[in-house]
């Protein structure tokens, strides 16, 4: 009797020992926090988060620099952030001493926003710079900070360049 | 030992403070970031945008996206009189270094800014083979760069254009909505340098988000509704003309 199965048996058990494998094949291979909230490595969004900042954020950089912050809220630029125009400093931050950010060119920085383009919203300030200023840096007459003009560019009035 | 009465008073005060300490565990750090307490989006207010490119150069700065590939970019499009249907679009590496002025005269002008739309029932994820890509609890569309084939399903099926395939890995990339910035309190890269404000980042489960009154109050559009894709990028002011 048990020899006419004998060929169903051993069917039985390879498929069964390899059942076992794939299981233990599976649970080696998968990560542990796959399916933790849905079907990805849970632990993917704590390495994403991890990734290092490179901006500090305007609220780091005002904590240190207050005179600047003074100057920015009389002019129309209090509302644009320190590294907008600095460009990415959090290791300034990190290490004020040691990280200095570069000295910027304001013929460059300033027509990023303000050179003239039909695109740009009408009520948005720009100027052609070749016919505003015909190659004076901006801020010969403007303080980046606070741009408005005074009633003598103190610049210009002190005869620096 | 035999332990007296006066033991046990002298014990007892040790051990309450003792199983305090136990109970304290290790001390918690900082405000602990909650995935279910937030559901983030952005808001572009198109009549603010000026094209600077500040955003693209963030972006790629904070996320070393590699030259010529853009997890955000700017379009500037021209839609000449009534030729709504087709607007002249163009992206100079990706509106990076700002836009030349236009040679087009009359007509209509404008800059529309474009990132990964955080779809919350996403195309992307759902064709990924390998769970390499999903969506958080909190509302972004992610990449497992270690877990991703580089086989480009996603890229093909996202209808904005927004993923590439990094050269460096050869892996999917995307906008990743600065997710080690949000989850650390700060906001998205591109919106702390946009000057004009016409990029912020929206958390929509906090009932203080000022997205909420805007969204009331404004007549506010997400790019392709009709693929149901969820989108969580809210555009202000747009026109009919954009894709």
């Amino acid at each position: 009797m048990l020899k006419d199965i004998e060929h169903l048996i051993r069917l039985t058990l390879v498929m069964a020992i390899g059942l076992v494998l794939f299981v233990i094949v599976r649970a080696a291979v998968i990560p542990p926090s796959f399916g933790e909230y849905g079907h990805y490595r849970g632990d993917a969004i704590a390495e994403i988060a991890a990734r290092p900042i490179a901006y500090a954020g305007h609220q780091v950089c005002e904590s240190c620099h207050t005179e600047v912050v003074d100057q920015k809220r009389l002019g129309k630029h209090v509302v644009v952030a320190c590294e907008a125009c600095h460009g990415p400093l959090a290791k300034h931050a990190e290490d004020p001493a040691s990280v200095t950010p570069p000295k910027l060119d304001t013929g460059v920085v300033c027509g990023r926003c303000h050179e003239a383009n039909s695109a740009k919203p009408k009520t948005f300030p720009q100027v052609v710079t070749a016919d505003h200023s015909g190659g004076v840096a901006c801020d010969m007459c403007h303080q980046p900070h606070k741009p408005g003009i005074e009633a003598s560019p103190p610049k210009l009035a002190e005869g620096k360049k | 030992m035999e332990i007296t009465r006066r033991h046990l008073l002298v014990l007892l005060p040790a051990a309450a403070a003792a199983w305090k300490y136990v109970m304290a565990g290790t001390p918690e750090s900082a405000p602990k970031y909650s995935l279910t307490e937030h559901w983030w989006g952005m808001l572009i207010d198109i009549p603010k945008c000026i094209g600077c490119g500040s955003c693209v150069r963030a972006c790629a700065q904070e996320n070393d996206v590699p030259d010529g590939y853009f997890r955000t970019w700017i379009e500037r499009y021209h839609v000449a009189d009534w030729k709504i249907e087709k607007p002249e679009v163009e992206s100079p590496n990706g509106g990076k270094q700002g836009f030349p002025p236009n040679e087009e005269s009359g007509g209509k002008n404008f800059f529309v800014p474009k990132l990964c739309n955080h779809c919350a029932d996403s195309p992307c994820t759902q064709v990924c083979p390998v769970g390499a890509t999903f969506v958080t609890p909190d509302g972004v569309v992610l990449v497992d760069k270690t877990y991703c084939l580089g086989c480009r399903y996603c890229v093909q099926a996202c209808p904005y254009g927004c993923r590439f395939i990094n050269p460096n890995s050869n892996t999917a990339e995307k906008c990743s909505l600065c997710y080690h910035r949000i989850s650390k309190g700060l906001t998205t890269a591109c919106c702390e340098v946009c000057p004009t404000g016409a990029r912020q980042l929206a958390d929509l489960k906090n009932p203080k988000d000022p997205i909420h009154e805007f969204l009331r109050t404004h007549t506010v559009q997400i790019l392709k509704p009709h693929m149901a894709t969820g989108s969580k990028v809210f555009y202000n002011g747009m026109d009919g003309s954009v894709r």
